[in-house]
């Protein structure tokens, strides 16, 4: 064990080691920060869910430091509602019977240097049978209004201005997102209109026509640039997934490579050791293992029958467990079955079991660990491979599936690069973090490649 | 996958004059007891993927769609049937139907079916596909997967031996200059190979393609075609560019380093110790003293790069959206077309074997000491 510890200890004359253990340490860390932050169900949920959670988010936007390099101020989300008070100032008068005005005034500030993404705005009203007509308005910094519609609404609607052909031509041909917030000065053909800071004002001037009958309503700009990580085409914010993607890609990795290491390990003792048939049926099994094709089969049982993650698991173990180690493990088992403690131990009345796992195991297992360590990015790259491939598990959110959904909507093609990298950087990190520490302990556990 | 082949020392014998016939009824030998020891785990292979197809019963689903299409077919172009009312047509259906099940043997125990299966896959008997049609038109399963091979080859035969030449060449340069900043680098970037190669595609094409607009995303040719053939041949190194890169990058640093170990251990070796203090030139001492010895475990890790290469085929060329074998794969599995995806799997694992195959024989001819069937054993 002392040995062991101060081969441990060894690692640390490594540079590249020690950059792979903090990059490790850091994703422990992460993930454990994750489980802790959205909890598991919590997580499915926000990931699986649509409008109702993410509607007051922008739409494939890049996070909010990319803006550090187009060097500009860029707008991120302003949400206003009517329920939430303060400056917005929600004000009702009884004109005649049963029918009173409900005004709403959404003053706010706007400091930025580009356009929003997106504006929409979300009507809500209460009412028997009348229903409440409105005429919004909208008033820029520098005083002018612009008639936004005059409408009847129902219970619940949604006025996309951005997509509103008469306020388009009422604006000159500008998107109504550029038009509502452009300097009238830098207006010009050819040129990209400059947005004006300052305070704007959206007003809804409602009527209605029963008693009890109310109005609210909830604008959203959408930002150009959202979070620390961005939003995907779902509107759904990526950090939940590039959160959770690290437990789930460090469970993933280490389960596969524990089972699938130990289970061959354990068969290859087994084998040099009862010798006869069963060596031989191990070996014929790694041989017919060889050839066949796991990463077709995994798509099979994906495509067939599940593509829950803890079955793939299940099955990638299965599929891994009569590999090639099999044979290094093998012979030097085979070494190891003749030194005389061995001998010594079945003189005594050691029976075969306890002799092949207290006896046998222990002697070869240091071996174990640098090829464990460098088997887990192997893992957690084939839990991406399978994700890329959309085979991915449906419910959880992981790094795989990000990359997946960036891949089926074009995101290189767009140049929506944050979408692509960021998962690629995290997966990439955590690639080189265990493949770092896996060479360096490869070179401390094999005595013939540490003169070398 | 170093300690393995560190384990299978090869010490180099003198070669006292070759009997000709005599290596020639070992190899031969050899290779027909290999040949049958891996035509039997195909096998083995392939029957898993049918169980593994068939749990579902889609294999069943399938031609059961098939034969009833086929029989209703019959029926209804039948102009002495046309009069008869549709309930008994329907009747007449089920009647050939069942005929057609009987006679293909549908109606007999799984165990039994799944040997059918066994030889319908193993002789990429797999009928038609249900949605993918080859480029000329045909709905054959075979000529579908057939069509897209040459492809696959050219992409990853190009790839492979680039890398496997470049590696074993600039591995002997470096065991030479061993402890030099080259060497030192290259053992730094040698864990850059836990990335598979698509992953290494997508940086790639992020910057060459997307940000530097100077190749193109993926596929094989301009569209549409050029018409002459330098033309062509042009586009198509121009599209085999970054995918040829991808595998490289993926895997050099680390088989270079791995190439580099390994001569490093056999130049230490007494024999080439001897070697040297009988005068012998640098190169003579390269060529048969070290890459001799070390050349049946290069060729046996080059096996298993080519095996797990096979496989990453399939992402690789969904990502450069390459028409190989592994696409065609990924787009069987979007639409769910149960013959293709079968088929390729079977191919794949066609594939798997030759290459083990091949390398087995490779190996033989290399290695001295592998006497199957020969009088000496070692």
């Amino acid at each position: 064990m002392s040995t062991f510890l101060q081969n441990l200890k060894e690692l640390t004359h490594y540079r590249s080691a020690i950059f792979g253990l903090f990059v490790i340490l850091g994703l422990v860390v992460w993930a454990i920060y994750a489980v802790v932050a959205v909890p598991y169900d919590q997580a499915i949920q926000l990931w699986r869910g649509g409008e109702e959670i993410w509607g007051d988010y922008p739409k494939n936007v890049p996070p909010q430091w990319s803006a550090i390099f187009s060097g500009k101020n860029l707008p991120t989300t302003i949400v206003l509602n009517s329920r939430q008070g303060g400056e917005i100032r929600k004000e009702s008068q009884e004109v005649a019977d049963d029918m009173r005005t409900v005004d709403i005034t959404m003053p706010f500030h706007y400091p930025f240097d580009d356009f929003p993404n997106e504006i929409n705005l979300f009507l809500e009203s209460k009412f028997q049978q009348r229903k409440p007509h409105l005429n919004i308005f909208w008033r820029t910094p520098d005083g002018r209004q612009i008639a936004l519609g005059e409408f009847s609404i129902g219970a619940t609607e949604r006025f996309a201005l951005s997509i509103d052909q008469r306020l388009t031509r009422r604006l000159g041909g500008l998107a109504p997102e550029v038009g509502l917030f452009a300097d009238p000065a830098t207006v010009k053909e050819g040129a990209k209109p400059v947005s004006l800071k300052g305070k704007y004002e959206l007003v809804i001037e409602g009527l209605v026509f029963e008693k009890g009958s109310d109005i609210d309503a909830k604008l959203v700009l959408y930002g150009q640039v959202h979070g620390l990580a961005g939003t995907d085409h779902r509107r759904r914010d990526i950090m939940i997934a590039l959160l959770w993607g690290a437990p789930i890609a460090l469970a993933f990795g280490f389960l596969a490579a524990v089972g699938s290491t130990l289970l061959s390990f354990s068969l290859a003792a087994i084998g040099s050791w009862f010798g006869g048939w069963v060596d031989g049926l191990i070996q014929r099994l790694t041989e017919v293992n060889v050839i066949l094709p796991v990463l077709p089969i995994l798509i099979l049982i994906g495509t067939f029958y599940s593509r829950s993650i803890w079955v793939i698991l299940g099955v990638v173990i299965l599929l891994s467990i009569f590999s090639l180690s099999i044979k290094v493990y093998r012979s030097m088992f085979l070494q190891v079955k003749e030194l005389p403690y061995i001998e010594a131990a079945r003189a005594y009345g050691a029976n075969d079991l306890r002799l092949v796992f207290r006896y046998m195991m222990p002697k070869v297992l240091p071996v174990l660990i640098p090829s464990f360590v460098t088997l887990i990015p192997s893992y957690v790259f084939l839990e991406a491979s399978l994700a890329v491939l959309g085979l991915g598990d449906p419910v959880l959110p992981t790094w795989g599936k990000v990359l997946n959904d960036a891949y089926s909507n074009g995101a290189l093609y767009k140049g929506m690069y944050y979408w692509v990298l960021e998962p690629a950087m995290l997966l990439m990190v955590t690639g080189l973090g265990f493949a770092t520490v896996g060479f360096a302990l490869d070179r401390i556990f094999n005595p013939r490649l540490r003169e070398v | 996958m170093t300690t393995e082949v560190l384990t299978q020392q090869a010490a180099p014998r003198s070669r006292v004059g070759i009997r000709l016939p005599d290596t020639l009824t070992r190899i031969l030998r050899y290779t027909l007891y290999r040949g049958v020891a891996l035509f039997i785990t195909v096998v083995v292979g392939v029957y898993l993927t049918v169980l593994i197809a068939n749990m579902g019963g889609y294999l069943d689903t399938i031609r059961m769609a098939q034969i009833r299409e086929a029989a209703g077919m019959i029926v209804l172009t039948d102009p002495q049937l046309q009069a008869l009312p549709p309930s008994e047509l329907r009747q007449r259906i089920d009647e050939i139907a069942a005929i057609e099940i009987q006679r293909l043997r549908l109606d007999q125990p799984f165990f039994i079916r799944s040997l059918d299966y066994l030889t319908d896959a193993l002789t990429l008997t797999l009928g038609r596909a249900e949605h993918l049609s080859s480029d000329s038109g045909s709905r054959q399963v075979r000529l579908i997967i057939f069509e897209r091979l040459p492809a696959t080859i050219l992409l990853f035969a190009t790839g492979n031996l680039t890398l496997f030449f470049t590696s074993v060449f600039v591995a002997l340069y470096l065991s030479r200059r061993y402890g030099s900043l080259l060497d030192k680098m290259v053992i730094a970037l040698a864990p850059t190979s836990a990335p598979p190669g698509w992953f290494y595609g997508i940086f790639l094409i992020l910057i060459f393609a997307s940000l530097l607009r100077l190749l193109p995303f993926g596929g094989m040719v301009d569209a549409p075609p050029p018409e002459t053939v330098p033309e062509y041949v042009l586009s198509l190194i121009r599209h085999m560019i970054l995918p040829v890169t991808a595998i490289i990058i993926n895997a050099i640093f680390n088989s270079i380093y791995n190439w580099r170990t390994f001569f490093l251990i056999y130049s230490s070796e007494d024999y080439v110790e001897l070697a040297k203090a009988k005068g012998l030139s640098s190169r003579a001492i390269e060529r048969r003293y070290i890459l001799r010895p070390t050349l049946p475990p290069i060729v046996t890790s080059f096996a298993f790069t080519l095996i797990f290469l096979w496989q990453g085929a399939i992402i690789l060329e969904t990502v450069f959206t390459w028409p190989g074998l592994g696409r065609l794969l990924y787009q069987a599995v979007s639409i769910f077309d149960v013959p293709v995806i079968v088929g390729s799997v079977v191919l794949i694992a066609y594939l798997l074997a030759i290459t083990v195959f091949l390398l087995d024989i490779v190996y033989a001819i290399l290695d001295p000491r592998v006497k199957v069937g020969g009088e000496r054993r070692v």
